[in-house]
C-alpha cells in the first residue's frame, strides 16, 4: 500500500504535481491584488453613470476624440519597439565574446534604464529644446537657419521612447544570444557559410523566439507611455495617448466608469498584438539552442 | 568560391604556435601532411589536439607560425575560404534544422542544383546508416547518431581535408569499432586527406597512416603506427602508447646492443634508446605483455608476488609487486591467486631504456 515514489510517479505520469500546491499563498496575494482590482474595473466600466452596460465603450468609440488615441499610441508605441529591437540585434551581436572595455560599454549603453522617465524628460527638453545646446550647434555652424523641433511632439517622445525602452531590449538580447552556441557559427563557417550567411541561417532563426518575446516586452512598456508623452510630448494633440484619455477620464471628468473602460481597452488592444506576436513565435522553431541535444 | 574540389599536394604547418593570455596551448608544431594521407593527432586530455584542428580549420588565428597549402599561405584566410570539413568534439549540429538540412548546409553554401543536393545527401545519410532517420532534428537523435550526422555533413562536400575532433567518443564499443573501419573505408574510397584527434592509441594505430604524438603543446614524435608501437622516443610517448612499466633503474655497464639496468630489486637488460653511460639514471619500458612470466631458475628472473588478477577474455592482465615494492603490469594465460609466488622477466630487445627525463625538454 504505502508506495509513495510509485504513487507519486503515477501521479507525475498524469500532470499531477503536488508540490506545486507550495504555490498556494502567492496565488492568493495575487488574487488579491491583481485579479479582485482588475475585476472591479471590468465592473466598473459597465455600471456607467446613465444609459446601458456598454454605454462607456460606446462613448469611447463614438467620439472620435477619444477613439484616434488609439492609433495615436500605436504609431508611438508599435515602431518604437520595433526600433529597440531591431537596434539592439546588430549592437548586441558586435558585443559577444570578450574584449577591453567591454563592460564599461555595456554599461553606457543600460544606464538610462537608472534614470528613470522623468529624468530622461527633461534632459531631452534641455538638449534638444528650441535652445538646447543640439540646436545650437545646429545654428551656429549653419546647417540650419530656424531651430528644428525635436521636442513637445511626436519625435521627442519617440525619442524618450527609445532611451528607455533600448537598455531592456539591449540586456534581453544580448542573455538570448549568449544562449546561442557559438561552436554553431564556426561549424557553419567550415561548410563555406560567410558572415552574413552564417547569421541569417544560424543565428537570426534561433534568436527569432527570443527577439519575439523581447518585442513584446517593450512593446508593453512603450504603450503605456504617459510620462514621457505629456513632459515631451504634445499632449493636448498628436501625443494624446490613450492612458491620458483615461488619466482625463478619471481625474478631470471623474467619469470612472469611462476611464475603466479605457483601461480595459487598452488591455484588450496590448493582448491582441502579443496575441498575434507569440501566435508568429509559436511558428519558430524554439527548442535547445546547443549543438549538442 | 571555396575550394571544395580544390586539390593539394602538401600541407605544410610551420612553427604553429597558439597562446591563450600567455600560456602556450600549442608552441612550435612544424608539420608536413601529403595528399591523400591520415594523420592522427594523439595525446592526453589538454596537450592542444582540438587546438592545433581549430588552427588547420581557421577557427584561431595564430600566434606565430604559418600554415601552407602548396605555396600558397592558408593561415590568413578565414575558415568559410578553407573549404575544409570539421567534425566538431560536441557535434555543434544546427539545432533548428532537421539532419537532412544540417548534411546539405555545406552543399548549400556551394549553391550546388537541387538535385545534386539531394542525391548526395541520401548518398552520406545512407553512408552513415541515418537515412531513416533524415526528417528527425538532431536533438531527437542519440549522442551516436548526432555524431554520425556530423560526419556526414563534413564529408558530404568532399572537401580536399576534413578534420576530426574524436569523433568516436561518445559511441559504444561495437559502433565504434564499425564506424572506425566506416571512416577508414571513407579515408579509401574518397580519397579524402584527414587528420584526426583522438586521444586513445588502439585507434589512432589502427586507423592512422601516420602518428603525431602531442604532449603538453609540442610534437613528441611522428611516425608510422609500427615505429611509435616499437620504438618511442621518449618515456612520455612509451607511456602513451601502452608501456604501462616505467620503472626508474640506473644504467650498468653496456653489453652489446644492450645494456644492463638495475633498480627496485630488478636486474634486467634492456635496449637503449638515445645514448646510455654507465651509472646514469634510466626509465626502462615494458609493455605489460612483453613481461613474462618464467621459471624461477631463468637467470634474469626475479621472484614477485602476484597481487591483483583481472580476467581480460583470452588473457588476464596481472600486477605482481617485486621483493623492493616495485609494482609490474603483466600477463598472463591462465590465472593465479593473489599471493602466488611467480618469477618474471623480460626479453631484452622489449625492455626500452631511456635517458631519465627524455622528452622534458624543449625537444628530444
Ligand atoms: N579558449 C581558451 N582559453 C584559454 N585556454 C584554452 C582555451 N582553449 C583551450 N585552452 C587551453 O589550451 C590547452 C589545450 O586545449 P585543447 O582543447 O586543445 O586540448 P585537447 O588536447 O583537445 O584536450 P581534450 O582531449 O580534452 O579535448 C588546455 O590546457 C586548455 O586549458
Ligand atoms: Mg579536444
Amino acid at each position: 500500500m504505502a508506495q509513495p515514489a510509485a504513487w507519486r510517479h503515477r501521479m507525475a505520469e498524469r500532470g499531477v504535481d503536488w508540490q506545486l500546491l507550495l504555490l498556494g499563498p502567492a496565488t492568493i496575494c495575487v488574487l488579491g491584488l491583481f485579479v479582485y482590482p482588475f475585476c472591479y474595473g471590468v465592473g466598473l466600466s459597465l455600471q456607467p453613470e446613465g444609459g446601458d452596460v456598454l454605454a462607456s465603450y460606446r462613448r469611447f468609440f463614438t467620439d472620435a476624440y477619444e477613439r484616434d488615441t488609439i492609433w495615436t499610441t500605436l504609431r508611438l508605441a508599435l515602431p518604437a519597439a520595433l526600433f529597440n529591437v531591431l537596434a539592439s540585434v546588430p549592437i548586441a551581436c558586435r558585443m559577444r565574446g570578450r574584449f577591453r572595455g567591454r563592460r564599461a560599454l555595456t554599461t553606457l549603453l543600460v544606464i538610462p534604464i537608472t534614470l528613470g522617465t522623468v529624468l530622461t524628460a527633461e534632459g531631452l527638453l534641455n538638449y534638444f529644446g528650441p535652445t538646447g545646446w543640439f540646436n545650437r550647434i545646429l545654428l551656429s555652424t549653419g546647417i540650419v537657419d530656424t531651430p528644428v523641433r525635436l521636442t513637445n511632439n511626436v519625435t521627442g517622445v519617440m525619442l524618450s521612447l527609445v532611451i528607455t525602452g533600448f537598455p531592456f531590449a539591449f540586456l534581453l538580447i544580448g542573455s538570448y544570444l549568449a544562449g546561442i552556441d557559438p561552436a554553431l557559427e564556426r561549424a557553419a563557417a567550415t561548410l563555406g557559410a560567410g558572415g552574413w550567411q552564417r547569421f541569417w541561417r544560424i543565428t537570426l532563426p534561433l534568436l527569432a523566439p527570443g527577439l519575439a518575446t523581447t518585442f513584446c516586452l517593450t512593446f508593453v512598456l512603450a504603450f503605456s507611455v504617459f510620462p514621457s508623452a505629456v513632459l515631451v510630448g504634445d499632449p493636448a494633440g498628436t501625443t494624446r495617448v490613450i492612458s491620458i484619455a483615461a488619466y482625463h477620464a478619471a481625474y478631470e471628468a471623474y467619469d470612472y466608469s469611462l476611464a475603466s473602460a479605457i483601461a480595459v481597452i487598452m488591455g484588450v488592444i496590448e493582448l491582441i498584438i502579443l496575441a498575434a506576436v507569440l501566435g508568429w513565435r509559436s511558428l519558430l522553431y524554439t527548442g535547445s539552442t546547443r549543438g549538442k541535444g | 568560391m571555396s575550394g571544395d574540389s580544390q586539390r593539394f599536394t602538401r600541407l605544410r604547418l610551420e612553427g604553429v604556435t597558439r597562446r591563450f593570455s600567455g600560456t602556450a596551448a600549442l608552441s612550435g608544431v612544424s608539420l608536413t601532411i601529403e595528399q591523400g594521407e591520415f594523420i592522427a593527432l594523439l595525446g592526453p586530455s589538454g596537450c592542444g589536439k582540438s587546438t592545433a584542428l581549430n588552427c588547420i580549420a581557421g577557427l584561431l588565428p595564430l600566434s606565430e607560425g604559418s600554415i601552407w597549402l602548396d605555396d600558397s599561405r592558408l593561415d590568413t584566410l578565414p575558415p568559410q575560404r578553407r573549404g575544409f570539413g570539421m567534425v566538431f568534439q560536441n557535434y555543434a549540429l544546427f539545432p533548428h534544422l532537421s539532419v537532412r538540412r544540417n548534411v546539405a548546409f555545406g552543399l548549400q553554401m556551394r549553391r550546388l542544383p537541387r538535385g545534386e543536393i539531394r542525391q548526395r545527401v541520401d548518398a552520406a545519410l545512407r553512408l552513415v546508416r541515418l537515412a531513416d532517420q533524415a526528417d528527425k532534428l538532431p536533438g531527437q537523435l542519440s549522442g551516436g547518431q548526432q555524431q554520425r550526422v556530423a560526419i556526414a555533413r563534413a564529408v558530404v562536400i568532399e572537401p580536399s581535408l576534413v578534420l576530426m575532433d574524436e569523433p568516436l567518443s561518445n559511441l559504444d564499443a561495437k559502433l565504434r569499432l564499425e564506424m572506425r573501419t566506416e571512416i577508414r573505408r571513407l579515408h579509401q574510397s574518397l580519397g579524402l586527406t584527414t587528420i584526426y584527434v583522438t586521444h586513445d592509441q588502439e585507434e589512432a594505430l589502427s586507423l592512422a597512416d601516420r602518428l603525431v604524438v602531442l604532449r603538453a603543446g609540442r610534437v613528441q614524435q611522428v611516425g608510422g603506427p609500427e615505429d611509435l608501437h616499437t620504438r618511442p622516443a621518449n618515456p612520455h610517448v612509451a607511456d602513451f602508447m601502452g608501456y604501462r612499466n616505467l620503472l626508474p633503474m640506473v644504467a650498468g655497464p653496456r653489453g652489446g646492443a644492450t645494456v644492463l639496468v638495475e633498480g627496485g630489486g630488478l636486474r634486467w637488460h634492456g635496449t637503449p634508446v638515445g645514448d646510455i653511460n654507465p651509472g646514469q639514471a634510466v626509465v626502462a619500458a615494458a609493455r605489460p605483455e612483453d613481461v613474462r612470466i618464467t621459471d624461477p631458475g631463468d637467470p634474469s628472473a626475479v621472484p614477485a608476488a602476484v597481487e591483483v588478477v583481472e580476467y581480460q577474455g583470452r588473457e588476464v592482465a596481472i600486477e605482481a609487486r617485486c621483493a623492493r615494492g616495485t609494482l609490474l603490469h603483466l600477463r598472463a594465460d591462465r590465472r593465479y591467486a593473489p599471493g602466488c609466488p611467480v618469477a618474471v622477466t623480460v626479453d631484452p630487445e622489449r625492455l626500452l631504456v631511456f635517458p631519465a627525463g627524455a622528452g622534458n625538454g624543449e625537444e628530444p
